[in-house]
């Protein structure tokens, strides 16, 4: 008689809340309210109340991560139909610019060139890379990898719009409580507008044009018109973030087309967890303050956000997020198998 | 009205269709019938030739201004979305301008209209079919959903490849009613299919290809009864009855 | 005349460049944009060699050539097995690989005016009123040596065919009994060797760091783009228009300008013709 010997297995269950507070209909105590409300508020409340507590120097961190989260909300935002961008640093730049080149030469405020650039910014992107729409994904991400490049070289050649040297002394923000609540709220506001939209029928048709645009194609939807909002959408996002950068820094040069700008919310998407958009949130809020940590390692940083990338696509493609959402709806236990 | 005229590489392929006509199409495996469609409905760019749809030329033209024109097929090899519900799968078509403009259907109707499309496919509303994965779905479902699919644009001119290929006789039986009463009230059809028993039933014309081809053309009796056909099926009889 | 010889030089230097870069491609489909760094890399194991280990030239040269292939090697087995047939997840290895290269070698100091690489031969000679440095000569016949072995290897030879059939279609080469992930390292190698040797050849021209690696792969990538991805004619053909373009920019325009044609040219050519000039695969757009 041949001995079997006694082997596990890991048994995934749904915790019992969930089973109970999935669906509207069951919601039946507080405590399944909580178990719902509490991971959707906790990061908001967090946010907003963590400025009053830091003070200076980790409220710049803030910021910064709540834009290179806008730049990684529109990533996962293009990438959701399909378009996959290795240059996010264009539309951060572009609305950079925009706004710097309206403060600079018009003395415009922030109330002013910050919608003008985001406007802006996404009409350019949707303009620029419209025509790559037609080729397969391949083709868009190089074409994105190269066009901050060219804008850079362009800027530094021609000596336009500051040239190498840049644009200098412009406006602020009236107090460092504006700029950290627009920051924080755009970051919300856009998270939480992106993750509804994406469910919503809207949302619905690019997840199509992702998954086989042939098929939305002969259902009668122009998917390269779809395309191109998207790419507007995205621009737009990201043209916040830059013409937001420029006001806070007042300043804007040849390094807003920088690959840090592409790279980091790359990073930060891929780390998080692309398609929830939560996931890049997440990443953002945990790449930002660590590559701020880390400062003294300088240039070296840049590396370690491709280690990561390369990482996060290797080993955990589904992100941090879904790793922590399992977690949270599911509990493990091993069960003795034979 | 609608004219073809097409040479394309190995095809050589002419004919027209007059409106509320029910074409069946037939011939062996790989004699360009799927081409053919994928020509009419702008998947394929003809090399020459044209395509003319009630007098407007609508060669070259992009699928989705196609399908937007009213001509709206199935796929041989059923494209759904199939990590969607069911439903879910009608509201892109459902979301399309074509759609709009006919329906005036205002946001948030869609999931309704949807429903209530599959209910009348045959997707059992009270028992959750049209809630289930596509994905979960067997596969005369999944055929009857792609056919949902196409449906919900309204056509004027639907065009279905080979949508029995893989059912059940029970699903054939219930789904072909379904394409007589849309034909019934009029919709123009052109139907692929290798279950000639059933597609003799209700065709009006039928039309033969065989290696890219038009050998024959005209009612099912006499197409079966030609020469080449006959070779062309290798000694198939079928009864029409 | 000037612009005859410097167009010429320009364009094989392009060409070289770029040959590593469209084998990897060419055999197995897969866009390697470590490309320019492992250029810059080769170099800096060359440099190394050179100076901290004191071996001679050729065997400094020859060493870094293994090297790098060998380190392309390992790249795809250590990398990119894993997402092997996922195109953009690829191209975000590979790219971000270069990446971390570049900013680690620059990180570490790698940028100066000791870090070259010595001339093959010193002196040069005068073709027609116009000043040659060996150098420069001995680029171009590697340059055309390269692509002469390139195309021989890829046109005529049992392995060449056999990569060849890879890209093409690869189930059926499976069947036929070729392996896939073989064929995919030894591409990936073969191109990283490729990357060496033309970093040998060039690098001493100038001074080395990393943002070449940058420049090196947008010039690849164009090169690859504009004469189509799978063609070795479309290689040479594009190199020697963007060598002459670059040079006549610089002649009439400015030097500042040359970087932009490369830029310009892919997407330029992305646009109007995206299989490029020589490129089979013209329906991008129609896949069934």
């Amino acid at each position: 008689m041949a001995e079997v010997e006694a082997r596990y297995r890991k048994k995934r269950l749904d915790r019992g809340i969930k089973a109970r507070a999935d669906t509207i209909f069951a919601i039946a105590s507080y405590r399944d309210i909580l178990y719902l409300l509490l991971p959707r508020a906790l990061p908001v409340i967090l946010l907003l109340v963590l400025p009053l507590l830091f003070k200076g120097y980790w409220n710049k961190v803030i910021i910064y991560s709540c834009m290179i989260g806008l730049l990684a909300l529109s990533w996962d935002f293009l990438a959701s139909c399909g378009l996959f961008s290795l240059g996010q640093s264009l539309f951060f730049g572009l609305g950079a610019y925009v706004a710097g080149t309206l403060s600079y030469y018009f003395h415009w405020s922030p109330i002013f060139t910050i919608p003008i650039a985001v406007l802006g910014g996404g009409l350019l992107s949707a303009g620029l890379l419209s025509p790559v729409l037609r080729l397969r994904g391949v083709y868009f991400a190089m074409v994105t990898l190269m066009m901050p490049l060219l804008f850079m070289k362009m800027i530094e050649t021609t000596g336009l719009v500051g040239g190498s040297h840049g644009l200098s002394s412009l406006t602020p923000f009236p107090n460092e409580w504006v700029a950290i609540y627009l920051a924080v709220g755009a970051f919300l506001v856009c998270l939480f507008v992106f993750r509804r939209a994406i469910n919503e029928d809207y949302g619905l048709v690019l997840r199509a044009i992702r998954d086989d645009d042939r098929a939305v194609m002969s259902a009668a939807i122009n998917i390269y018109w779809r395309k191109t909002q998207a790419l507007f959408v995205a621009g737009a996002v990201g043209g916040f973030a830059g013409a937001f950068m420029t006001h806070h820094y007042q300043f804007v040069g040849m390094s807003v087309f920088a690959l840090d700008y592409s790279i980091l919310p790359l990073a930060a998407s891929a780390l998080g967890g692309p398609g929830t958009f939560a996931g890049p949130a997440l990443g953002s809020m945990i790449l930002v303050p660590l590559s701020e940590a880390l400062r003294a390692l300088g240039g070296l940083r840049i590396a370690l956000y491709c280690f990561i990338l390369i990482l996060s696509v290797i080993a955990l493609p589904e992100g941090i997020f879904h790793y922590i959402e399992r977690k949270y709806h599911q509990f493990e236990r091993l069960v003795r198998v034979g | 009205m609608k004219h073809f005229g097409g040479v394309q590489a190995v095809h050589d392929v002419s004919f027209s269709l007059r409106r509320g006509e029910f074409l069946g199409i037939i011939g062996p495996n790989g004699s360009g019938k799927t081409t053919l469609v994928n020509l009419i409905t702008g998947f394929v760019r003809p090399d020459s030739g044209k395509i003319i749809y009630r007098g407007k030329n609508i060669t070259g033209k992009k699928p989705y201004t196609i399908a937007g024109l009213g001509i709206v097929r199935t796929f041989q090899m059923v494209r759904l979305f199939y990590n969607l519900p069911a439903y879910k799968n009608l509201i892109i078509p459902l979301s399309s301008s074509r759609v709009k403009k006919l329906r005036g259907g205002k946001y948030g109707e869609r999931d309704d209209v949807a429903v209530d499309l599959l209910d009348d496919m045959g997707f059992e509303r009270d028992s959750f079919v049209p809630y289930k994965l596509a994905g979960s779905l067997p596969h005369g479902y999944l055929k009857r959903l792609d056919l949902a699919r196409a449906m919900a644009l309204r056509p004027d001119l639907l065009i279905l490849d080979e949508l029995f290929s893989g059912m059940a006789m029970s699903e054939v039986a219930s789904t072909l009613p379904l394409i007589e009463k849309f034909h019934e009230e009029g919709l123009t059809i052109i139907m692929i299919e290798h279950r000639l028993k059933e597609l003799f039933r209700v065709v009006d014309r039928v039309m033969v290809l065989n290696f890219g081809e038009k050998i024959a053309g005209g009612s099912p009796q006499e197409v079966m009864s030609t020469e080449a056909v006959k070779k062309a099926y290798l000694g198939i009889e079928v009864e029409i009855g | 005349m000037s612009l005859l010889i410097y167009g010429t030089i320009s364009s094989i230097v392009l060409a070289l460049y770029a040959a590593g870069f469209s084998l990897t491609y060419g055999i197995s489909g897969l866009a390697n944009f470590a490309h320019g760094a492992l250029y810059i890399l080769s170099g800096f194991i060359a440099w190394s060699f050179l100076n901290q280990v004191e071996l001679p030239y050729f065997l400094s040269a020859l060493l870094s050539i293994i090297i790098s292939g060998l380190i392309g090697f390992g790249i795809y087995w250590g990398l990119l097995l894993r997402v092997r047939g996922i195109p953009l997840a690829e191209l975000v290895v590979t790219f971000a690989a270069g990446v971390a290269i570049l900013e680690l070698l620059m990180w570490k100091g790698f940028y100066g005016i000791q870090y070259s690489l010595p001339l093959f031969m010193e002196g040069g000679v005068e073709i027609k009123g116009v000043a040659v440095d060996y150098q420069r000569l001995f680029v171009i016949g590697t340059g055309v040596v390269l692509v002469v072995l390139l195309w021989l290897f890829v046109h005529h030879t049992k392995i060449g065919l056999a990569f060849r059939g890879m890209a093409q279609n690869e189930r059926t080469a499976l069947s036929v009994g070729i392996e896939s992930d073989w064929i995919g390292s030894l591409s990936l190698a073969f191109g990283s060797a490729l990357a060496g040797v033309a970093a040998i050849v060039i690098l001493p021209m100038g001074l080395m760091e990393s943002a070449i690696g940058y420049e090196v792969l947008i010039y690849a990538l164009a090169v690859a783009i504009v004469g189509g991805l799978e063609s070795t004619s479309g290689v040479i053909v594009a190199s020697f228009i963007l060598g002459f373009g670059q040079v006549a920019t610089a002649k009439f325009l400015s030097a500042k300008w040359m970087i932009i044609v490369p830029l310009v040219a892919i997407i330029f050519v992305l646009v109007i013709r995206p299989s490029g000039l020589f490129g089979k695969f013209k329906e991008l757009e129609e896949r069934i």
